[in-house]
């Protein structure tokens, strides 16, 4: 009897790429999450106007906007390993992908913070809001208006890079693409498939920005 | 009551208040005039301290404004400011706009908060409009909520920076006339504009302001009708 290599797409193998697109939704939250609360405190620590700290933050977040993903992802992996911490692929990929998602969001969130009119900051500060009063209730819902579509992009395409964490040997939805089509042989079903699962997590996303930004225009 | 001694304010090389002397009365209704750059609209910010000052001292109700340690978020809830430009929270109804700054800064319950909106809110004439979006009022509309706003906090001192000079001339009056109401019932007022006419109804005393000083202080019929310095003359026959 032939060793049975080569088989054609099965119904569980679809689960397969379902439970790989999990996968690929998981890491991604979690990294836009965390990597949105570091973003969004250096953008904030940005917009303070203290040339100094602009500077150091700007180096740091220069380096992982310009260091290809990829060869993050494995300098990191490698780096603890030799130290001897090894960590499971989901961990060292989400820290390398929020480092990362950082380092995009900071900018974003700093043009949000500076596209907020200073005569409404005036305005808060004469009612007697104190300063992280005015952050919170003036400042950040009316920058995170200026910049949604912006902030929307930097996830969007966090969620596709988070496909590089493979790499490292998480199995995402790209990955197990690749599994299956060396499999079947069978590239346009399972790309198709594929490309429908990434158009099936971005949608959401993009709509319900829609729909916020509607909201808000009224 | 407001007290100014030596007051000096520089931007930069720029030295926008040479010195200003000036004290206001409860109750009282003080329009400062000027051209552009003479400094009246700094005054302002310098009361309630959004600007710092390089020289004297502001005290308001025996509190030195600019002295280490005042609680300037304390002090500003009793100095209400009207904006140029009206500055309304854009994310935020009429109702929230007047509503926010009750809630977070005197912790009133959301209930009381909204009640209070909609009685200053009615103040000024916008019952009808609580629910709407700046985006969905006129100027006019917009800068009666600011002003609705500011006086949610209860004031003793209400500061309008030129309230009306960015709105259209036929939405001018609905403004002015709530400033006269609130004249009227004896609110203690710097009003810094470049309505002459509205000066003159509505206030106790004119100053005029040139090149960062004051020139001259008096009643409003006597400033107009009989000014003393040669640039309050030239100044005045400019703007009639």
């Amino acid at each position: 009897m032939a060793v049975d290599v080569f088989s054609n797409f099965q119904p569980k193998d679809l689960l397969f790429l379902g439970e790989a697109a999990l996968r690929t939704l998981n890491i991604s939250v979690v990294a836009i999450s965390i990597g949105t609360i570091f973003g969004v405190t250096f953008g904030w620590l940005m917009s303070l106007g203290n040339r100094f700290l602009t500077f150091i933050i700007n180096v740091f977040l220069d380096v992982f906007r310009s260091v290809p993903l990829i060869i993050q992802l494995i300098l990191f992996d490698s780096f603890i390993s030799i130290l001897g911490y090894p960590l499971p692929a989901f961990y060292s990929g989400t820290i390398v992908l929020s480092v990362y998602t950082a380092a995009l969001v900071a900018n974003v969130a700093r043009g949000g913070i500076e596209a907020v009119p200073p005569g409404l900051r005036w305005a808060s500060r004469s009612l007697g809001m104190n300063y992280w009063q005015d952050l919170r209730c003036i400042v950040f819902p009316v920058g995170l208006r200026a910049v949604l579509p912006s902030w929307v992009g930097v996830a969007l395409s966090v969620m596709k890079d988070s496909a590089l964490v493979s790499v490292i040997g998480y199995i995402e939805l790209l990955k197990a693409s690749q599994i299956l089509i060396t499999r079947t042989q069978d590239v346009f079903l399972i790309l198709t498939i594929a490309g429908l699962f990434y158009f099936a997590l971005s949608y959401p996303i993009s709509k319900a920005s829609e729909y916020a930004e509607k909201r808000w225009q009224q | 009551m407001i007290e100014i001694n030596k007051l000096k304010k520089s931007f930069g090389d720029l030295e926008v208040l040479k010195g200003i002397d000036l004290s206001v009365n409860n109750g009282e209704v003080l329009s400062v005039i000027g051209s552009s750059g003479s400094g009246k609209s700094t005054l302002l910010y310098c009361i309630n301290a959004l600007e710092s000052i390089n020289g004297g001292e502001i005290i308001v109700d025996g509190t030195s404004v600019h002295k280490k340690g005042t609680d300037l978020n304390k002090l500003r809830q009793n100095i209400g400011m009207v904006f140029q430009q009206f500055n309304m929270f854009p994310h935020l109804t009429a109702q929230e706009n007047v509503a926010l700054a009750p809630r977070k800064v005197k912790r009133l319950s959301k209930k009381a908060a909204l009640d209070l909106a909609a009685e200053q809110l009615d103040f000024v004439g916008l019952s009808d409009k609580l629910n709407n979006y700046p985006s969905a009022l006129s100027g006019g509309q917009q800068q009666r909520v600011a002003i609705a706003r500011a006086l949610a906090m209860k004031p003793s001192y209400m500061l309008f920076d030129e309230a009306t000079s960015a709105l259209d001339p036929e939405l001018v009056g609905e403004v002015e006339d709530t400033m006269k109401k609130l004249a009227k019932e004896g609110m203690t007022m710097i009003l810094v504009t470049h309505e002459i006419n509205f000066a003159r109804d509505v206030s106790d005393r004119i100053a005029f302001f040139h090149q960062g000083k004051m020139e001259e202080i008096a009643e409003p019929e006597e400033l107009i009708n009989n000014p003393k310095s040669e640039h309050t003359k030239k100044f005045l026959a400019n703007v009639r």
